[in-house]
C-alpha cells in the first residue's frame, strides 16, 4: 500500500479513538463526582440526619431537617410562581408569538436565560429584602421563579409548536372555540412535553445557591414562615463545605448526596415523562 | 374571497353558533388577554432588572466612572474601587475553563453524531446531560475535598516541574487558585457545549457527509473536512454559549479559586471573579459606595453575559436557521 494511504487510515484511526477517549473522560468526570458523593456521604445518611436540626457547631449528631424543609417550601413556592407564568408565556409565544410582541419576548427570554443566577439574587435583595426590612423565603423563591421562568416559556413554546396542525384544525372544524381548543386539544397534547420543560426547569433551580444568599439567607433553626430566613440544602451545602470542622463536611456531602438524588429524580422523571409521548424519538 | 350570503336564523339556540363563526366570542379575548399578560412579564421583568441595577451601581458609576474598569485597587475602608482583577480573573478563569472543555466537548459531540455505534449514543448523550444537572454547590464541595487533593498531589507537581520556569506556574500551589477554579469550570461546561455542537452537527445534511465519503475520504476525513466546516459557525456559537456560562458561574468557583483582589500570571496562585465577589462581599458591604460597587460588578457581569449569549444565538442560529438548537438545553 503506499505510504499515503497508510498514513490517512493511522490518522483515521487514531482520531476515532481519541474521539472515543475524550467521550469516556467526561462520562469519567460524571462517575468521579457521583461516586465520591456516594462513598464520602452514605454512611451519614441515618434517621437523625432527616429528622434532626443542626446542632452548634463542634458538637456531633445532628441533621439537616429544617433545610430539607427549607427547600421544598421555597421551591414549592418558586413553582407557584414561576410555573403559571412560564407556560402561559409559552402559551402565548406558540399561539399568538408571530408579531413584534412575541419576537421580543423571545429575545427577553433567551436573555434572560443567560443571565447569571447571581445577579438575579442582588435583583431579587435590592426589590424585595431592602423593601421589606428583612431577609425571607418569599424574596428566594422569587428569584428562583425569575430563573425558571425564561426557561418554561422557551420549552413550552417549542412543545406546543410540535402539535401537528391537523389536530386543530379538526377541533375548530367541530366548533370549538379557539381558547377551548388551545387548552383542551392543543396543550393536552403537548402536556408531556410542557411537564418534562417544568420538571427541568425545577430540577434546575433546586440546586441553586447563588440566589438564595442574599434572599433566603439560611436559617440554623427550624422555619417555616416565608416571610423569614429559611434555610435550603444548597445554602446549608456551602456553609459547611466551607467551614472549618470535620462534622460538618461529613453533613455536606450528605447533604449533597440529598440533594443531588433530587435533581437526578427530576431529571430522570422528565426523561420518562417525554417517552410517554414521543417514544424513543430522543 | 367575495362574502358569502350567510344568512344567519336568529334564533336563541343558533345565534351563539353564528357569533362563533364570526369570531368574536368573549372566551378567545379574555384568553388572549391573560396570555399576554403572562408574555409581557418578560420584558417587564428585563426592564426592572436593568433599571435596578443602574440605579443600584449609579453612586459608583458617577464616583469612578470608567476608571473602575481598569482600577486594581479595591480598599473599602477608603471607599476606593476598582474592578479590574475581578475582570482579569473572570476571563482568565473561563479561558483555562475554555482551553480544556472545548477539546472534550467537540470529542463527545463528533464521536456521538458520527462514530458512537447507535446502541450508546442514548445513554452516552444522557450520562454528559447530566453532568448539567448537577448544582454548582456540589461542585464546589467535591472541588475541594477531591479535585485540589488531585491537583495538589498528581497534577501540579509535574506541571512545575516541567513549566515551573514560565511565570504562568510559578510560586506555591495551596489549592484554592486560578487552577482549580478554570478546571471546575471546564467540567461544568461541558455538558452545555457538547450538547449544543451536537445538535448543530446533527444539523448538517448526510449529503455532506455523503459527497466527501463517495469521494474516497476516510471517516475521520469526512468529519473534518466535511462536516465540522460545514457546522463551524455553529459549533464557534456552543463554545461562546459555554463561556457565557463560564463567565457567571458563582458557587463552584467562589469556593475554589481563592478570592484575592490579585492580578497574577500564575495560575496556580488565587484569584477573585465578578460572580465571586458578589457572593463574598454583598452581605459585607457597610457603606452605601461598596454597595454600589458591588452592584456595577454586578450590572457589569449582565451585560458581558448578554453581549456573550446574543454573539452564541446568532452564531448557532447560522447553521440552524429556524430550529431551536440549543434554546432547550440551555
Amino acid at each position: 500500500m503506499n505510504p499515503r494511504r497508510v498514513r490517512r487510515r493511522v490518522v483515521n484511526g487514531v482520531m476515532t479513538g481519541l474521539v472515543g477517549v475524550l467521550s469516556f473522560l467526561a462520562v469519567l468526570s460524571l462517575i468521579l463526582i457521583l461516586g465520591n458523593l456516594v462513598v464520602k456521604g452514605a454512611s451519614s445518611l441515618d434517621w437523625n440526619f432527616f429528622t434532626k436540626n443542626p446542632v452548634p457547631a463542634g458538637e456531633s449528631g445532628g441533621g439537616v431537617a429544617n433545610a430539607i424543609v427549607g427547600t421544598s417550601i421555597i421551591v414549592g413556592l418558586a413553582c407557584l410562581i414561576g410555573l403559571p407564568i412560564g407556560i402561559g408565556a409559552g402559551l402565548y409565544l406558540a399561539e399568538f408569538g408571530s408579531g413584534r410582541l412575541g419576537w421580543t419576548v423571545r429575545f427577553v427570554a433567551d436573555v434572560l436565560n443567560g443571565t447569571p443566577s447571581i445577579v438575579v439574587g442582588i435583583f431579587a435583595w435590592t426589590w424585595l429584602v431592602k423593601p421589606m426590612g428583612h431577609f425571607s423565603a418569599l424574596a428566594g423563591a422569587v428569584a428562583l421563579a425569575i430563573l425558571m421562568v425564561p426557561m418554561l416559556a422557551r420549552t413550552t413554546e417549542e412543545m406546543v409548536r410540535l402539535v401537528p396542525h391537523s389536530l386543530r384544525e379538526a377541533a375548530l372544524a367541530l366548533g370549538y372555540p379557539r381558547w377551548r381548543t388551545s387548552l383542551r386539544i392543543v396543550a393536552r397534547t403537548a402536556l408531556a412535553g410542557i411537564v418534562t420543560g417544568s420538571l427541568v426547569g425545577i430540577a434546575r433551580i433546586a440546586g441553586e445557591t447563588a440566589p438564595l444568599l442574599f434572599t433566603a439567607l439560611g436559617n440554623l433553626n427550624f422555619s417555616t414562615h416565608v416571610l423569614e430566613p429559611m434555610q435550603a440544602l444548597s445554602l446549608q451545602i456551602y456553609q459547611y463545605a466551607t467551614g472549618p470542622f470535620d462534622e460538618w463536611h461529613r453533613l455536606a456531602w450528605a447533604a449533597a448526596i440529598v440533594l443531588m438524588g433530587l435533581v437526578l429524580l427530576l431529571s430522570v422523571a422528565a426523561r420518562w415523562a417525554i417517552r410517554q409521548r414521543h417514544g424513543a424519538a430522543r | 374571497m367575495t362574502a358569502l350570503p350567510i344568512e344567519p336564523v336568529a334564533t336563541a339556540a343558533q345565534e351563539p353558533r353564528w357569533r362563533l363563526l364570526r369570531g368574536v366570542n368573549v372566551g378567545d379575548r379574555v384568553y388572549q388577554g391573560v396570555l399576554t399578560v403572562l408574555a409581557v412579564t418578560l420584558p417587564l421583568l428585563l426592564l426592572a432588572l436593568v433599571g435596578e441595577l443602574l440605579v443600584s451601581a449609579w453612586p459608583a458609576i458617577r464616583r469612578f466612572g470608567p476608571h473602575f474598569l481598569w482600577s486594581s485597587v479595591w480598599d473599602p475602608v477608603a471607599g476606593v474601587f476598582g474592578a479590574a482583577p475581578m475582570i482579569f480573573g473572570t476571563l482568565a478563569s473561563s479561558l483555562i475553563a475554555l482551553v480544556i472543555a472545548v477539546p472534550l466537548a467537540l470529542g463527545v459531540s463528533i464521536f456521538l453524531t458520527e462514530f458512537a455505534p447507535k446502541w450508546v449514543r442514548q445513554p452516552i448523550a444522557f450520562l454528559v446531560e447530566l453532568l448539567a444537572a448537577i448544582p454548582s454547590v456540589v461542585y464546589g464541595l467535591w472541588g475541594i475535598f477531591v479535585l485540589i487533593p488531585f491537583l495538589r498531589s498528581t497534577v501540579v507537581p509535574p506541571l512545575r516541574a516541567v513549566l515551573g520556569w514560565t511565570p504562568f506556574f510559578d510560586g506555591v500551589f495551596y489549592g484554592n487558585s486560578l487552577l482549580a477554579g478554570g478546571v471546575i469550570l471546564a467540567i461544568m461546561i461541558v455538558p452545555y457545549i457538547a450538547a449544543v455542537s451536537r445538535e448543530v452537527l446533527l444539523a448538517v445534511p448526510g449529503s455532506q457527509r455523503e459527497a466527501a465519503l463517495g469521494m474516497g475520504a476516510t471517516r475521520w476525513e469526512a468529519v473534518w473536512t466535511a462536516v465540522v466546516p460545514y457546522g463551524r459557525a455553529g459549533l464557534i456559537g456552543a463554545i461562546i454559549l459555554g463561556l457565557g456560562r463560564a463567565l457567571g458561574e458563582t458557587m463552584a468557583v467562589t469556593m475554589l479559586i481563592g478570592n484575592r483582589h490579585d492580578i497574577g500570571l500564575s495560575v496556580l496562585q488565587p484569584a477573585y471573579t465578578m460572580a465571586a465577589a458578589i457572593a463574598n462581599e454583598f452581605s459585607e458591604a457597610t457603606t452605601n459606595l461598596y454597595l454600589s460597587a458591588l452592584f456595577e460588578v454586578g450590572l457589569l457581569l449582565f451585560v458581558i453575559t448578554v453581549v456573550v449569549n446574543a454573539l452564541a444565538r446568532l452564531l448557532i442560529w447560522q447553521v440552524a436557521r429556524g430550529t431551536a438548537v440549543g434554546s432547550r438545553a440551555l
